[in-house]
Formats: structure tokens, C-alpha cells, sequence
């Protein structure tokens, strides 16, 4: 029978993957992409624990999750755009305009 | 039967995803990341949320990664925009046991090797039920996340326009 640590396990090694992502790749294509692995794992965790306690609270959460990471893309894209208009290039290592 | 399938449908996930790390093409981490999509919305039907996982698909899988596809072409990225991963000895070894460390407490966590039970109702994960839960209890959560949506149309269009 499949139990809530399976999905909670699952959602943790897709986590770690997304943290591995955004640590380890400079192009912020690729660390946006890490960013909806990493909502993905939440949302993973929402339906499990939803299923567990018999309710759909945690599935309508995780409706909300998708409606966010959407503006979230849609925001970080434009971003993107506009950042490779100025400099030719998507590099997250280049990005040093505010001295962080 | 069903823990078959969850294996699969994880084994699905876990690849695609860890080809979005690895692959030095962003095109290549795009269309993996679209496996990894479809993996976690098998998952979901699995776990009962049928409609969570039509709309996954619709969403996730349809619209927004079209949205990146259609910008990594746009992008007209050089070579040296395929970066490969790269990661020191200190971060591969922070990663990988803060990784274990963190299932091992999932799976020290004792009321979760308890197997799911049945859904109660039978509409259980169905449209008419997630609509009344939306509409009543999450009613002013699901105005503001149209209003968010319109405020993330606007400001994408302001941002990506020529000459800002």
C-alpha cells in the first residue's frame, strides 16, 4: 500500500534536486525551471497529507500554488527578457548591477 | 498494484527533474522538466486529485512551458550560455546530507507509514467538490489570486517591453 512517506520522501528528493539546481547552475532559465520543481515538491506534500487527513483543503492549496507559480514565471521570464535586451546574455553570474 | 504504479510514476519524476539540473542545454532542462510535470500529475491522480491533475497537465505541463520553450527560443542564447553545472566538493557534500538528513526525518515521523485510507465521499478530488471548497471557504484567497494574475500580466507586459 502506498503511504504518506512515500509521497513525503518523493517530495524531499525533488526538493533537494530544485535546491541543487538553483545552487549549482548559473543560467536563470534553468534556476527558474529549479524554482518549479521546488513548488512541485510542495505541492506533492499538499495532496499527500490532503489524502491522509480525507480533506481537500490541501489540494485547493495546492490549486493556489499553480496559480502563483505562474504569475511567478510569467514575472521571472519578462525579467529575463529584459535583462538579456540590456546585456546580451542570461548568465546569473553576470547579474552584478546591485553589488549582491 | 498501486505502489507499482507510484514507483514508476516517481522513477518518471525523479529522472525528469534531475535532467533539468544536468542537461547543459536549456531547451534539453525544459522538455525534461515537462516529463517531471507529467510524472507529478500521475502522482496526484494517484493520490485521488483528479482534477489537480487534468489541470497540472493543462497548466503546468501546457501553458507555462510553452511560455519557457517560446522564450529560450526567443533568447537566441551563445555558447556561453550552456553552461554546465558546476559544483564544489563542499556544495555536492552539503546537498547530499542535508538530502538524507531530511528524509530520514520524514521517515522517522511515525503516523506516516500509516497506508492512506479509503476517500470518504465518493466525489472525493472531483470538480464539484474542489468548486464548492474554492467558491465558499476560499472565496477571498481565490479573488486575490485573480488579482495577482492580472497584476503579473501587467507588470510582464511593462517589463518586456522595448526600451524600459
Amino acid at each position: 500500500m502506498i503511504t504518506v512517506a512515500h509521497y513525503v520522501t518523493l517530495s524531499a528528493i525533488l526538493f533537494t534536486v530544485g535546491v541543487t539546481g538553483m545552487v549549482t547552475r548559473r543560467n536563470a532559465l534553468v534556476l527558474l525551471m529549479s524554482v518549479e520543481l521546488m513548488l512541485n515538491a510542495a505541492n506533492l506534500s499538499f495532496v499527500a497529507f490532503a489524502r491522509h487527513h480525507g480533506g481537500m483543503e490541501g489540494q485547493v492549496l495546492a490549486f493556489f500554488v499553480i496559480a502563483l507559480a505562474a504569475a511567478e514565471v510569467t514575472v521571472g521570464l519578462a525579467i529575463l527578457i529584459a535583462i538579456f535586451q540590456r546585456t546580451g546574455s542570461v548568465d546569473a553570474g553576470s547579474m552584478n548591477l546591485m553589488k549582491g | 498494484m498501486e505502489l507499482i504504479f507510484f514507483y514508476i510514476f516517481a522513477g518518471f519524476t525523479v529522472l525528469g527533474s534531475a535532467g533539468v539540473v544536468l542537461f547543459r542545454n536549456p531547451l534539453s532542462s525544459a522538455l525534461s522538466l515537462v516529463g517531471s510535470l507529467f510524472g507529478v500529475a500521475c502522482l496526484f491522480a494517484l493520490a485521488g486529485a483528479h482534477f489537480l491533475a487534468a489541470m497540472q497537465v493543462l497548466i503546468y505541463a501546457g501553458a507555462v512551458m510553452v511560455l519557457v520553450v517560446f522564450v529560450i527560443m526567443m533568447l537566441h542564447l551563445g555558447k556561453g550560455d550552456l553552461s554546465r553545472l558546476s559544483m564544489s566538493f563542499s556544495q555536492a557534500v552539503g546537498i547530499l546530507v542535508g538530502g538524507c538528513l531530511g528524509i530520514l526525518l520524514v521517515l522517522r515521523l511515525g503516523f506516516l507509514s500509516e497506508p492512506f485510507s479509503p476517500p470518504s465521499e465518493g466525489g472525493y478530488g472531483g470538480v464539484r467538490e474542489i468548486g464548492r471548497l474554492l467558491f465558499t471557504d476560499y472565496l477571498i484567497p481565490f479573488e486575490a489570486t485573480s488579482v495577482l494574475l492580472t497584476v503579473a500580466i501587467v507588470g510582464a507586459v511593462v517589463l518586456a517591453r522595448k526600451g524600459t
